[in-house]
């Protein structure tokens, strides 16, 4: 019971009951589509970058109390942030839930909320997805939507 | 082993190892049975005997194991097929599985007898194996798919289907038993209508193959399918019937060893049915296992498996309405072995984790089967699935996990 209580900890129940920044921008630099086939969640991320930096992030959709709490952590986080730092988070976070049970985990402040997910390696993809997705959205290159099959 | 004399569910359960486990230190409520069945010690020591005493390549050596592997294997068909139904073993034709049954017939009958302006009539409610062949079909043919539609219940609309029906229409591709919503089909009366509009009929058996008695033979379809891995046998085995006349009439869909009777460089010439359509070492033991899979199911006796599997839904069907916000996907009047549902407020992948620490396997996600989920207008669903091992004290503790999720999510 300790590591479900680690998983689905209060402040992930919350941002899953009251989703923050859970909208549409009207007119975004970039909108990227992403898609777990595995369990159907699906959401779609919004951000809007001014010279280099993201001034805005949003998303919606619809998935998991994992999935659905890492993409509202998630936009609060690169909130002001530089694309390379965004980045450079997206690189940390990825590192955090799939590093081994166990092991030191890196200064994530807020975001360490989702470090439970590490023992739940049916869940990865759930946390991952917002941040995969972000990541393609931030990207040079024009992707299709993000699956994380 | 569990006797026919009566149904002695904790008998039975000793006869399936696995059903011993502890998952996170709780004992093991396996309840994903639609997604495949745990195995009877009958099964794991024929693949274990077979293996020991028996194994040698079939239909080619004139020596003792070869004779003995093939006596084997012939002798499973012949089981395989007496237990759906099927007369002539001829009209038993080994598979990986069910899917690769659709896709046999799609490739090898379709690309012969579907073309431009043709229809391929599917249901709404079908997993995406019996889909996407017929999809690929109708790409390369230049024919339309055409979808039975159903009622928000999962009940199939057979007026829409009457209608749907026409000379166009050249093969009729159903599911006996639905894999995300539990209905069953009413796949006699469907075949009947399919045959007067000169059409022939696909059905896929999968689910229905371990929950009901099947007799291919009074449903009067051309082709059934089903796997072993869902019949309590192995994976990688499964059965492709079909009616003798249309299978002669088909070209082979795989070549190589095994589906000719000669070969030389300028052309080759068919072995006969079954052979035609084996091409290569088949999966022996794995039909030696599900001989013994479909020996132990007789043994127990189907119409007893299918009452208590009956029994089973009927009380979880009144357990599971118990709980607080949860909804019933898939309500039709005739129903087998599946509780699907949402829960308000908990998406179903944390329910299936949530659960999971309490010990009990359920399937979370669209089920394979998306359509089914865009039609209902959800993303996903729960699904509890029953095998004639299951009891009633594990739909209790599936009802406890359930409550313990929404202590959890508050």
């Amino acid at each position: 019971m300790s590591e479900l209580t680690d998983l689905y900890q209060e402040v992930i129940l919350d941002h899953n009951r009251k989703p923050r920044n859970f909208r549409a921008i009207e007119h975004p630099t970039a909108s990227q589509e992403g898609y777990n086939p595995l369990c159907g969640d699906r959401l779609t991320l919004y951000v809007t970058v001014d010279d280099g930096v993201i001034t805005d992030a949003s998303f919606q959709g619809s998935g998991c109390a994992i999935s659905k709490a890492s993409a509202s952590l998630m936009t609060e986080a690169i909130k002001g942030k530089t694309v390379e730092q965004a980045r450079a988070l997206f690189e940390q976070f990825h590192q955090m839930i799939t590093s081994p049970p166990g092991s030191p985990l890196p200064e994530m402040g807020k975001l360490a909320v989702l470090s439970g997910v590490r023992d739940f390696p049916t869940r990865v993809k759930c946390a991952g997805l917002a941040w995969h997705t972000m990541k393609a959205a931030v990207s040079d290159q024009p992707a299709g939507p993000v699956t994380t099959e | 082993m569990a006797t026919a004399t009566a149904f002695d569910v904790t008998a039975i359960r000793a006869d399936f190892p696995i059903l011993g486990t502890e998952v996170h230190g709780t004992p093991l409520v396996y309840l994903d049975n639609a997604a495949t069945t745990q195995k009877p010690r009958a099964v794991l020591q024929a693949l274990q005997e077979y293996y020991a005493s028996s194994n040698a390549n079939v239909h080619r050596g004139v020596h003792y194991l070869s004779g003995k592997a093939t006596d084997l294997f012939e002798d499973a068909r012949a089981r395989i097929g007496r237990f759906i139904g099927a007369a002539d073993p001829r009209e038993v034709i080994f598979t990986r599985n069910a899917t690769e049954g659709i896709n046999l017939v799609a490739q090898a009958w379709g690309r012969a007898n579907v073309g431009a302006g043709d229809e391929v009539l599917i249901s709404a409610m079908e997993h995406h194996s019996n889909i996407v062949p017929w999809q690929m079909l109708c790409e390369e043919k230049g024919a339309t798919l055409r979808v039975i539609p159903m009622f928000d219940s999962g009940e199939l609309d057979m007026d829409a289907y009457a209608r749907l029906l026409s000379p166009r229409t050249r093969i009729v591709a159903v599911s006996a038993l639905s894999n995300a919503l539990g209905t069953v089909n009413p796949v006699e009366q469907i075949t009947r209508a399919a045959h007067e509009a000169g059409a022939i009929v696909l059905v896929d058996g999968a689910q229905a193959a371990y929950h009901m008695p099947v007799d291919v033979g009074a449903i009067g379809c051309d082709f059934f399918v089903l796997t072993g891995h869902k019949l309590y046998g192995p994976t990688g085995i499964g059965v492709l019937y079909g009616r003798a006349a249309i299978l002669d009439a088909m070209p082979p869909w795989q070549g190589g060893g095994d589906m000719i009777s000669s070969v030389t460089f300028e052309r080759s010439t068919w072995n006969v049915l079954p052979y035609k359509f084996e091409a290569g070492t088949p999966h022996i033991a794995g039909a030696v296992g599900l001989g013994a899979a479909v020996d132990y199911i007789g043994a127990i006796g189907m119409d007893r498996i299918q009452a208590h599997e009956r029994e089973l839904l009927a009380y979880g069907t009144e357990a599971l309405r118990q709980v607080p916000g949860l909804t019933l996907i898939g309500t039709a009047p005739r129903k087998a072995s599946i509780l699907s549902f949402v829960m308000d407020g908990i998406h179903p992948h944390d329910l299936g984790t949530i659960v999971d620490r309490e010990g009990v396997a359920i399937r979370t996600g669209h089920h394979c089967a998306q359509p089914v989920m865009d039609r209902l207008g959800i993303p996903a669903t729960a699904r509890a699935s029953l095998a004639m091992y299951n009891t009633r004290e594990e739909i209790d503790a599936l009802v406890a996990a359930l409550h313990k999720a929404r202590k959890v999510f508050g």
